[in-house]
């Protein structure tokens, strides 16, 4: 891996850590922060392998104690909370991102953008989030994954539809994600 | 670094190393998940307190905050619990994430950010059998830490720029103004940050003792 690589994961993991610092906004319980705003962004700028670094770099730096999380906590207290499986599968979410952005990317626009954002940045992290929460709960999945999708579906699609227009937009002035790959290349 | 969350005090939950303070909290939460009874995990949640509180001496609003931080959660867990299963399963399953939430902040409060970078290090060592340099992966957490200040930086003074030229910096229209030469004005940053560094020999592969490098 190139020093260069290092240099774009390292900023992606801090570009979530600083989206932690706009306020969040409190729809019912639970702020809905726009953190994974950074996970989408990551991604579909990064592709796959370095958008899935940066976030796990996001994550070890939570984890060694930096308050990075939106609601100002950090440390290990949030991975043993209720909601570690949110947070855990942010850097599979931003992989899913990525791997799809690559296979879109000679035809790569806000609709194949918020394609891959919603499959990677709603559906995956849901799904980890509720199995981890019905696993440390004693709930159902299903129950649990109603509760997500309940919190999070609504602020995650304008996230999805935000971070669609600015990746195409960055493609567009400076893309990172080099060369297409052969799924796209045989077309 | 003024943004960690270390509370410093001379205390012997301090003086512990942070390698056996995780193995303890991992050794916390198997516990607790494996006898998941209400004294168990009443018992482990008042031991929590007392450890930080009295042992520790941290200051209780530091764990009123992380409590707080997860408090809704619990309510509607428990409420969902009461609901879908029992009030007891509902009980016990709040206070044990109660607990384990606030295990892991009297680790994190009692542990220096070096002390914590140094055990990710040392976990990581084994992957150098694959390929991945251990001080690459200081390089890029401090290079992030880096990034985040200037990351804010930047985001302000784009900001302003448009603003002074009357530009708008909300909504959707806002986000081509702003957000876009954010990005790319970052990425390029990085781009030179990281030509930099191997300008400086960052890319090179350390030299073997007793013999010049293999190409």
């Amino acid at each position: 891996m190139k020093t260069k690589d290092l240099a774009y994961i390292a900023l992606f993991a801090a570009i979530t850590a600083v989206l932690g610092l706009v306020p969040a906004v409190p729809i019912g319980p639970v702020p809905i922060t726009a953190q994974t705003l950074g996970v989408m962004l990551a991604g579909s700028v990064l592709g796959a392998r370095r958008g899935f670094l940066s976030q796990l770099l996001f994550l070890v730096l939570v984890a060694v104690g930096l308050p990075l999380l939106s609601s100002g906590t950090g440390g290990l207290a949030p991975f043993a909370g209720p909601y570690a499986g949110y947070i855990l599968s942010w850097p599979v979410g931003a992989f899913v991102i990525g791997w799809l952005t690559e296979r879109f990317w000679s035809r790569f626009n806000v609709a194949w953008a918020f394609t891959a954002n919603v499959l990677g940045g709603l559906v995956v992290v849901d799904v980890i989030g509720a199995a981890v929460l019905g696993i440390v709960n004693d709930l159902s999945f299903w129950h649990a994954a109603w509760f997500g999708a309940l919190v999070f579906v609504p602020g995650d699609l304008v996230k999805a539809a935000i971070a669609a227009v600015v990746a195409v937009q960055v493609r567009r002035s400076y893309p990172v994600i080099e060369r297409p790959r052969r799924a796209v290349a045989r077309r | 670094m003024t943004l960690a969350l270390y509370v410093p005090r001379a205390s012997p939950v301090h003086r512990m190393p942070a390698g056996w303070k995780l193995l303890a909290l991992a050794g916390l939460s198997m516990l607790v998940f494996a006898v998941p009874t209400l004294p168990m995990v009443g018992g482990a949640l008042v031991a929590v307190v007392a450890l930080g509180l009295v042992v520790a001496r941290l200051p209780a609003s530091l764990l009123v905050r992380q409590a707080r931080a997860v408090l809704w959660w619990l309510v509607a867990l428990f409420v969902l619990h009461w609901l879908v299963t029992d009030v007891l399963t509902g009980a016990v399953t709040v206070l044990r994430l109660l607990a384990l939430v606030l295990a892991a902040a009297v680790v994190t409060a009692t542990t220096r950010v070096t002390a914590m970078v140094a055990v990710v290090e040392r976990v990581c060592r084994p992957l150098q059998w694959v390929g991945v340099r251990p001080a690459r992966i200081g390089l890029v957490i401090a290079m992030a830490l880096r990034f985040i200040p200037l990351i804010s930086e930047r985001a302000d003074r784009i900001r302003e720029a448009q603003a002074a030229r009357g530009g708008s910096i909300r909504g959707l229209r806002g986000l081509t103004t702003t957000v876009v030469p954010l990005l790319v004005q970052v990425l390029q940053l990085a781009h030179t940050v990281s030509e930099a560094l191997d300008a400086r020999g960052a890319d090179d592969v350390p030299v073997r003792r007793g013999g010049p490098r293999a190409a």
